[in-house]
């Protein structure tokens, strides 16, 4: 399934994989903060795949950009903004929260509650109808006993 | 003349499901028995057309005959056998008439075997699985047809996709579809059930084995795919929350919650509208899937087929079965009444709630898969933005660690009434160990994430939560440990089943976690000799080999690895080349085990000589598969459950199992 990929390697025709080795910067703990960052950002050219991942051309020029402007002293944030300014939001692998996108980011918490009310209705209702049961003095039919009254008006299983 | 044979089937196939799809329907209606038993025969004839069509283009892939526009562009006379066969479903058009065979199959298994089946819902259930295939089947002849001749035929083929060249690749289709197509039975079954009015524990009986056999294809279907990625692309990732293998998950995840909703109208008598709406989504998210797949409308680079007559020809299919079944359900729906009643903690609020649980996760992926498209409709392509890897970890996360954590307590939870202490006191000793588990990998791997040692500690709870309510059931402890033992063997099938299955669960979860969390790299230029120190290993680059496969060059790198000074293994990379396709791709060298597996890919040569070399260690990687492997051997024992087998269509699943592997 990861074809996707796959196909991207094979436009480039190369074997080329992700991160060179040319790339790496000799600062440790920069290269892994741009290794952070590029997990984040997209590779434009290939399909939902970050530049950390791609063996595109492009990403690669992107990831030396984003270890140019660390180098350059720029946070995390800044290298952000920075390619953001550049190429639009489309870069960004997880979008930023705004108005558009709230339906994205509240869709699941939102059905979860929903659901999760509908939940405790549902077995609030039965809980109810429980104890009106018991407060008369009535023992619900036991699974045997409605077998043999289904069995009796001809319901079948 | 084979071709045109196999062509003539598939018309026929065509036909025969017109009839399948309306006569034994309008028997039900009317009531007359012949129309209704009519079903049968023409359920069985399409299965044996379409499979003659299907021997016949697997006939002209075999002897290579490049008069066939397919066979000419996606094969090559020098291709191993493997990939000749396997290149039938390797390319839109034959993968869609594997799929037409796979779902005349089911059509048949049930016309042939489902004897107990009463008639009416037998008949209406084939004549709805009639209609879809007579849909899919016109999708084929109209615009996919695999038997387009070419005027001129080429000297040889242009080749199958190397990528495809590979045996993970050439079986995850199959199962895909098996689990794709499986979904249109409990559809059948349910729309079937809508337009007779009634639900009931016989109808999820018929159902339940199709969702699990559909969903344990599905399971292996996706670790194939997912396993394949991980040793093929050269880094080691293992799942990349594409749109296509969304596409994939999303019915995994529905068919998960079907499978466990039918449990509860099968035993409860409740919860019957929601089980036949899962059934309904299940099977248009497959729909969906084939969508996104065949019409590239997410342009995802792996669709196969750009062509938008293709995607509008299944946007209609989506819209009349999605549409109609969903209409038939708010028009039929509000008849199917439920009276059983059970208290917040109990077995069936359990399910419940791993229903509430996975259908928002598949929400969750759909919404984020769709998204961006939606996002430039709506904005006329003025504003597009991208959701990938980093969101749906962050949305999907925090559901399956609800999910880890209700699963143990669910299953030791009784029918009707049970209460928390009581359910926590069969199971404390999981709560025990896994918090010792979680606690010795955090002494193991100090230093490392401080989430990780709480991740593992939740896979293992489901693991032990597990194996503690086993322990309980069969007295452990509290009974001789012969009678202990005497009761496990009599434990049903079922109940096995669905222990291993969530065993298998959370295993893939600790796999998940750990590779996630402690996985570490090197990626450098060397030279042969070289030594690679990586994690508590050294690595020896020897040298790069040039050999000759079937229809490839490859550069061959060859590693030795040691450990504390000694040699602990040895293994080789490859860089294949196919000169036909002109095209690269790399075989991972990985020293596989359970503990942790050594990755080593080779890269370019570099203008000096050396060689880029990315080496990995990839902590307890292989339980991802494993407990995808696990799962599907759960749902494969509980499907061979007696008591699915008994009265019930029961004989037609088990044939099914066999199908699935």
């Amino acid at each position: 399934m990861r074809i996707v990929l796959a196909f991207v390697a094979l436009l480039m025709a190369l074997p080329a994989q992700a991160v060179e080795p040319d790339e790496i910067l000799s600062d440790p703990v920069l290269e892994s903060r741009a290794r952070e960052l590029s997990k984040g950002l997209r590779c434009l050219v290939c399909r939902n795949q970050s530049i950390d991942d791609s063996d595109a051309s492009l990403a690669k020029d992107l990831r030396v950009v984003v270890r140019e402007r660390l180098i350059a002293g720029d946070s995390d944030e800044a290298v952000i903004e920075f390619v953001v300014n550049r190429y639009g939001e489309y870069v960004l692998l997880k979008p930023r929260f705004s108005i558009g996108n709230a339906a994205l980011y509240l869709g699941g918490p939102f059905l979860l509650l929903i659901g999760g009310f509908a939940f405790w209705r549902m077995t609030r209702q039965s809980e109810v109808a429980h104890q009106k049961v018991a407060a008369a003095g009535v023992t619900p039919l036991s699974d045997d006993e409605r077998r043999k009254l289904d069995a009796l008006i001809g319901k079948p299983d | 003349m084979i071709n045109e044979l196999g062509h003539f089937a598939l018309v026929l196939a065509f036909a025969v499901s017109i009839a399948q799809s309306i006569i034994p329907m309008w028997g039900a209606h009317k009531g007359y028995a012949e129309p209704m038993r009519f079903a049968q025969p023409a359920a069985i004839t399409a299965f044996l057309l379409v499979g003659l069509s299907f021997a016949a283009l697997t006939h002209a892939f075999l002897n290579s005959d490049f008069s066939l526009k397919v066979v000419a562009s996606n094969s090559h006379s020098l291709k191993p056998l493997l990939y000749k066969i396997s290149g039938v479903w390797g390319n839109h058009e034959g993968s869609m008439l594997l799929w037409v065979l796979i779902l005349t199959l089911f059509g048949g298994l049930v016309a042939a075997l489902g004897n107990a089946i009463p008639p009416e819902l037998k008949a209406r259930t084939l004549a709805v699985q009639g209609m879809v295939g007579v849909a899919f089947l016109a999708f084929i002849l109209f615009t996919s047809n695999p038997f387009d001749r070419l005027p001129f035929p080429p000297e040889d083929g242009s080749g199958l996709n190397p990528l495809l060249q590979d045996p993970g690749l050439a079986f995850h289709p199959p199962f895909l579809y098996l689990g794709y197509v499986g979904l249109s039975m409990p559809f059948s079954f349910a729309v079937a059930a809508l337009i007779e009015g009634r639900v009931d524990a016989g109808w999820a009986r018929w159902v339940r084995p199709w969702a699990l056999a559909a969903w344990s294809a599905l399971t292996i279907g996706i670790a194939l795919g997912s396993y394949w990625a991980y040793y093929e692309l050269g880094w080691g990732g293992w799942w990349f929350w594409d749109p296509v293998e969304n596409a994939s998950f999303m019915p995994w995840l529905v068919a998960t919650a079907l499978l466990h909703s039918v449990i509860v109208v099968e035993k409860r008598g409740t919860l019957q509208s929601w089980t036949i709406l899962l059934a309904i989504i299940g099977f248009s998210l497959s729909l969906v899937g084939t969508f996104i797949v065949r019409s590239g409308i997410i342009t995802s680079v792996h669709a196969f087929a750009n062509d938008p007559e293709r995607g509008v020809f299944i946007l209609a299919m989506l819209g009349l079965a999605v549409g109609g079944s969903l209409i038939l359900y708010t028009w039929r729906a509000p008849q199917l009444r439920s009276d059983a009643v059970f208290s917040t903690m109990s077995r069936e609020s359990a399910l419940v709630l791993n229903n509430l649980l996975m259908s928002v996760s598949c929400a969750v992926v759909f919404i984020g898969t769709l998204y961006p498209l939606m996002v430039e409709l709506a904005t006329d392509g003025e504003s597009k933005i991208s959701v990938g890897a980093p969101f749906f970890d962050l949305a999907f996360a925090p559901l399956m660690v609800l999910v880890l954590l209700v699963m143990p307590i669910g299953t030791a939870l009784p029918w009707k009434r049970g209460d928390l202490p009581k359910a926590m006191t069969r199971i404390w000793p999981a709560v025990l160990l896994a918090f010792c588990v979680g606690t010795v990998f955090a002494m193991l791997r100090w230093g490392g994430p401080i989430l990780a040692p709480f991740a593992i500690m939740l896979a293992f709870w489901a693991i032990f939560g597990v194996l503690a309510d086993l322990g309980e059931r069969v007295k452990l402890g509290r009974a001789p440990i012969s009678e202990s033992l005497r009761r496990l063997a009599n434990l049903p099938r079922s109940v096995w089943g669905q222990a291993i299955a969530h065993i298998g669960f959370g295993a893939t979860a600790f796999g998940v976690a750990a590779i996630t969390a402690w996985a570490s790299e090197d990626i450098r230029t060397a030279n042969a000799g070289d030594m690679i120190p990586l994690s508590t290993y050294e690595i020896r680059f020897d040298g790069v080999t040039i050999e000759n496969g079937p229809n490839f060059r490859s550069d061959i790198g060859r590693f030795t690895i040691f450990e504390g000074g000694e040699e602990v293994g040895r293994i080789s990379s490859e860089t294949r080349f196919y000169p036909v396709q002109n095209a690269y791709t790399t075989e991972a060298g990985i020293r596989a085990s359970l503990v942790e597996d050594v990755y080593v890919s080779l890269g370019d040569k570099q203008s000096n000589g050396s060689w880029a070399i990315r080496s990995y260690v990839k902590p307890y990687a292989n339980w991802i598969w494993l407990g995808a492997l696990i799962m599907t051997l759960g749902g494969l024992l509980s499907l061979s459950d007696r008591r699915h087998r008994v009265g019930a269509p029961t004989r037609a699943k088990r044939q099914k199992v066999v199908a699935a592997e």
